[in-house]
C-alpha cells in the first residue's frame, strides 16, 4: 500500500534538492532586506551570513555560524530555499541550523574551522550539505562523508575568478582523465587521490561526480558566472560581488540572466550592460588568508 | 500502426531539473530538447516544464518573453507536463506563493508551495498510480500541496489523501520528481499523451 514506507532524510531525497537549484545563482545575504532583493531578482536559493566573506577577510578574528535569530529573520522574508554555514568539522552548530530548518547546510571553509582533521558526518543529518572542494579528491572525499553537492571552492571575498576557474578545470579535468582510464589504473587514481574506490569507479562509468558540482568563491560579474557554467559548474553561488557592488539588485538579476543564457553570447552582451561598479577585488598576491586551503 | 517521426519534446531549461527530465526522454527514444526561449518552442510536440524554484521561473519567463507563448503552446492543445515547481506555473491559483508569480490558469488545480514543509520534511515514498500496476517510488522535495481541484481534473494518484498526480486534458502535473528515479513509466505515459496528441493531429479524420 502507499504511504506506509515514507522516509525523511535519506540520500536521494537530500540530493534532490541540489538537482533542484541546477542552472540558478545562490546568493549571500546578511540581512532580510539584502534577501527579498536576492529573491527579486531571481535567487534560486539565499545563503544567510552574519558578513559576507569580503567583511570576514576585512575583519579578521574568528568567524562563526550566524546568529539563529538573523536566519529566522531571512526565513520569515523569503520562500525560495534558505542555507546557512556551519565551521568546518562543527557539527553542533549543524545540529542547531537543522533544528531551524535552514534548507541546506554549507560546511563552509570561509568561517573559521572548528576541528583540524575531522569534517562533519552529514550522513547523520537530515538536512543536506554542500562542501567546499579544490580538487576531485577533497570533493570525494566530502562525497564519501555524505555531502551531496559539491561547490568548487575559488577564494571567496577576492571578487576574482581565477580560483574558481583553476579549482573547477581541476576537479572536471581528473573526472574526463579517469574516464579514459582502465580499471586498473583506477586503483591508482583512488590511492593518488586519498578517495574511495568506489567512488573513482562510478566517476570512471558515469563521466560525472555522484551529486551536482556548483562553483563559487569570486564570481562577481554576468560574465563570471557564464564563465563557470561553461567550464561545466552546474549553478553558481555569489557571496560578496552582489552586495559590495554598486547596484545590486540590477547585478543580481543580470547574474541569473547569464547564468541561464551562459552559452548565448548576444544575451550576456545585453545584460552585462550598465550594471555601475563591480565589487573592486583583490589579487591572490594580495591577500594572506587563503580560506581553499581550509578542508582536509 | 504507421512509425511516427520520434516526438520532440522540449523541456523548459531556465532553471531547476531540467538535465534529468532531458536525459529521462532521451532514455524512452524522444528527441528531449532544452527550451529557453520563445523560438524554441515552435518544432515541439509536447512541453515539460520541470522542479526547480517557480519564483525564478517567473522571473525568468517574463524577461525573455515566454509567458505569452507557453500560453499559446498549452492552448494549441499540444501536451504539458509540469512536475513540482512546474505544477505550480501550471495552476489555477498559488497559496503561500509571491504576489507577481505566474500561475498559468491550466490544469485546474490550486496549490500550496511548500505545502509539505521545509526541506527537513521532504520525503519519499510509494504511490499507486492509475494504470501502472507496481506503485511508483515517488521523491518529494519542498513540494507542492494540490489543495483543490475542479470537476474535469482526473486524479491518478494521491499520497495520505491528496492528490499528488493529475491530469486535465493534455496538462499533466506531478508534486514529485519522477525524473529523480530511474523508473520511466510516468515519462512513458507523458509520451503516449504527445503521440496520441499529434497522431490526432495528423489523422485525416478528426
Amino acid at each position: 500500500m502507499s504511504g506506509s514506507s515514507s522516509s525523511v532524510g535519506s540520500f536521494p531525497v537530500k540530493r534532490g534538492l541540489a538537482e533542484m537549484l541546477k542552472g540558478g545563482v545562490i546568493m549571500d545575504v546578511v540581512t532580510p532586506e539584502q534577501a527579498k532583493i536576492a529573491e527579486d531578482a531571481g535567487a534560486c536559493a539565499v545563503m544567510a551570513l552574519e558578513r559576507v566573506p569580503a567583511d570576514i577577510r576585512r575583519d579578521g578574528g574568528v568567524a562563526r555560524m550566524s546568529d539563529p535569530e538573523m536566519i529566522e529573520g531571512i526565513q520569515a522574508a523569503v520562500s525560495i530555499p534558505v542555507m546557512a554555514k556551519a565551521r568546518i568539522g562543527h557539527f553542533v552548530e549543524a545540529q542547531i541550523l537543522q533544528a531551524l530548518g535552514v534548507d541546506f547546510i554549507d560546511e563552509s571553509e570561509v568561517l573559521t574551522p572548528a576541528d583540524e582533521a575531522h569534517h562533519i558526518d552529514k550522513f547523520r543529518f537530515v538536512v543536506p550539505f554542500v562542501c567546499g572542494a579544490t580538487n576531485l579528491g577533497e570533493a570525494l572525499r566530502r562525497i564519501s562523508e555524505g555531502a551531496c553537492m559539491i561547490r568548487s571552492k575559488g577564494e571567496a571575498g577576492t571578487g576574482n575568478v581565477v580560483e574558481a576557474v583553476r579549482h573547477l578545470r581541476s576537479i572536471l579535468g581528473d573526472i574526463k582523465k579517469i574516464g579514459t582510464a582502465d580499471s586498473a589504473e583506477l586503483f591508482d587514481w583512488a590511492k593518488k587521490l586519498q578517495a574511495p574506490l568506489p567512488l573513482v569507479q562510478e566517476i570512471a562509468e558515469t563521466g560525472k561526480l555522484p551529486v551536482p558540482l556548483f562553483c563559487a568563491g569570486g564570481l562577481a560579474t554576468p560574465a563570471d558566472a557564464a564563465l563557470a557554467m561553461q567550464l561545466g559548474a552546474e549553478a553558481v553561488f555569489v557571496g560578496s560581488g552582489i552586495f559590495k557592488s554598486d547596484h545590486p539588485a540590477p547585478r543580481a538579476k543580470a547574474i541569473v540572466e547569464a547564468t541561464t543564457h551562459f552559452d548565448n553570447p548576444d544575451i550576456l552582451a545585453k545584460v552585462s550592460r550598465g550594471l555601475g561598479a563591480p565589487m573592486t577585488g583583490i589579487g591572490m598576491d594580495e591577500i594572506n588568508q587563503r580560506y581553499a586551503e581550509r578542508g582536509w | 500502426m504507421n512509425a511516427l517521426p520520434s516526438l520532440a519534446i522540449g523541456v523548459l531549461a531556465l532553471q531547476g531539473a531540467f538535465s534529468a527530465h532531458i536525459e529521462r526522454l532521451r532514455a524512452i527514444g524522444a528527441d528531449a530538447r532544452s527550451v529557453r526561449l520563445p523560438v524554441d518552442l515552435e518544432t515541439l510536440d509536447g512541453l515539460v516544464l520541470p522542479g526547480g524554484e517557480s519564483t525564478t521561473m517567473s522571473n525568468l519567463l517574463r524577461t525573455f518573453d515566454l509567458v505569452e507563448p507557453l500560453r499559446r503552446f498549452i492552448a494549441s492543445g499540444r501536451p504539458v507536463f509540469g512536475t513540482c515547481a512546474g505544477m505550480i506555473l501550471l495552476a489555477d491559483r498559488i497559496l503561500d506563493g509571491r504576489p507577481d508569480q505566474i500561475a498559468l490558469g491550466s490544469c485546474g488545480i490550486v496549490v500550496r508551495r511548500n505545502g509539505y514543509g521545509r526541506q527537513v520534511d521532504s520525503f519519499e515514498t510509494d504511490i499507486d498510480v492509475a494504470g501502472l500496476s507496481d506503485p511508483f517510488h515517488a521523491i518529494f522535495i519542498r513540494a507542492p500541496r494540490i489543495e483543490q481541484i475542479s470537476a474535469e481534473v482526473e486524479v491518478l494518484a494521491r499520497h495520505e489523501g491528496d492528490p499528488v498526480l493529475v491530469r486535465a486534458g493534455s496538462v499533466l502535473a506531478a508534486s514529485f520528481h519522477p525524473e529523480l528515479t530511474n523508473d520511466d513509466r510516468i515519462h512513458r505515459l507523458f509520451a503516449d499523451m504527445v503521440r496520441d496528441a499529434t497522431s490526432n493531429e495528423r489523422s485525416p479524420a478528426r
